[in-house]
């Protein structure tokens, strides 16, 4: 599965990254994020396109599973 | 907090303190007002002399100390910077230039248009207008690279420094300097302002309330989210101030405010594009920095180097009108934010990668 790294860029470059790298991987992709401003934005923007999304916690940072 | 009922919430909480701030003494339509409160602090802290506008405004060390209290006690604090310090040092002086064109942040603005003042729906179209640029620059890449952890008191320096504001504030030493008369002087008194000011921190920490941010990502994502709390300010300030009598309709005549459309406009402009570059409005930058963002604690000294120049260089606006030095600097804002846009575009297309 392709990943992408958003973590510590400042809003909404994590959500742009993601929607750039759904529009190349629609089947899904894992997205490393660093905050939950962020993870909560993206989410909210996969929610929208229809993907599920399942969460991975490291010491404060995020792995969220993006599946179609 | 984070559903489209919280960040109303938040925006009506904010519009009706903002209306209570005005009926306790703040100037009229100036209940928040980020630019103008940062403005008033360098005043106090004597880096300008503009005899008018010299107050420690408590409802800045308020906004601060309430995210960093909701950050902490959401287990939200985090110590970060590195994500280009000087760039946004020099947009938080920029973004404070545009402001004092206009006459106040985007959160003003709102709350101007919500007082009845018809110049700051020119500014609204001036600041729709800088964020889209900015949307286009963010579409091609730009970014100011990431930020990374630091060390747990790079973040405690800036609420740490609101403290000793507030202890400058009561303690009131001769070398702080307080106006006598005009906007400066108006202000509610310190408990209700401060108290003001970290409900409206704890808050906006929570809902993630930005002003730019609401008209950035319904352009880049059809999200209302963020719009849906900018509205709420507007729409609760206005019924606020309808109840209380001070809404007032027109565009002559309105308090610390000129009817000057063309700078209104390029004004905020400015501030819509340095915002998105910032990736947040001047409020966002207070609550992140109380989060312990230390890029956009920098971004604030920007603001109050850049007030300080805004009045010692006479760039900023009076209701008089915009004035010539203003107008020349405004302009130079302009260049100075095509240049950074243009100079931060990733030169790297954007890809993925199978393993990291």
């Amino acid at each position: 599965m392709n990943k992408i790294d958003t973590r510590g860029m400042s809003c909404p470059q994590p959500v742009l990254m993601t929607k750039k790298a759904i529009e190349q991987n629609p089947e899904g992709l894992d997205i490393l994020v660093g905050d939950n401003t962020a993870k909560n934005n993206i989410i909210r923007f996969l929610q929208s396109k229809g993907f599920s999304a399942e969460i991975e916690e490291y010491d404060e940072e995020f792995l969220l599973k993006a599946r179609k | 907090m984070q559903s489209k009922k919280g960040i109303i919430a938040t925006g009506a909480v904010i519009g009706l303190i903002a209306v209570l701030l005005v009926k306790m003494g703040n100037p009229a339509n100036m209940g928040f007002c980020i630019a103008c409160f940062i403005r008033d602090i360098a005043g106090g802290l004597g880096l300008h002399r503009a005899a008018v506008v010299q107050y420690l405004r408590p409802e800045i060390m308020g906004l601060v100390l309430g995210a960093f209290i909701a950050a902490i006690a959401g287990k939200e604090f985090s110590s970060r910077g590195g994500s280009s310090p000087m760039i946004r040092f020099f947009l938080g002086i920029i973004v404070m230039i545009g402001a004092l064109m206009f006459l106040g942040c985007p959160l003003r603005m709102i709350l101007r248009l919500a007082g009845g003042d018809l110049n700051a729906l020119v500014g609204v179209f001036g600041f729709v207008a800088g964020i889209y640029i900015g949307v286009l620059f963010l579409n091609k890449g730009f970014s100011l690279k990431r930020t990374y952890r630091l060390p747990d008191f790079e973040g405690y320096a800036f609420p740490i420094f609101n403290v000793f504001l507030i202890i400058l504030l009561v303690c009131a030493p001769a070398f702080i300097i307080f106006s006598e008369s005009g906007p400066g002087s108006m202000a509610a008194p310190i408990a209700i302002a401060l108290a003001a000011g970290l409900i409206v921190g704890f808050l906006a920490q929570k809902s993630r309330l930005c002003c730019v941010g609401g008209t950035r990502d319904m352009i880049l994502f059809r999200d209302n989210y963020l719009l849906l709390g900018f509205l709420a300010i507007l729409v609760f300030a206005a019924i606020g101030n309808l109840a209380t009598g001070m809404f007032s309709l027109g565009f002559e005549g309105q308090p610390v405010a000129h009817t000057d459309g063309l700078w209104n406009f390029l004004g905020m402009a400015v501030v819509g594009w340095g915002s998105v570059l910032l990736g947040g409005c001047p409020l966002r930058q207070l609550i992140l920095a109380g989060e312990g963002n230390s890029d956009s604690a920098i971004t604030f000294f920007g603001m109050l180097v850049g007030a300080g120049f805004a009045h010692n260089f006479s760039l900023a606006a009076s209701p008089k009108g915009a004035s010539l030095n203003g107008q020349i600097a405004t302009i130079i804002c302009f260049a100075f934010l095509l240049a950074i846009s243009l100079a931060n575009i990733e030169k790297t297309p954007f890809k993925t990668k199978g393993d990291m």
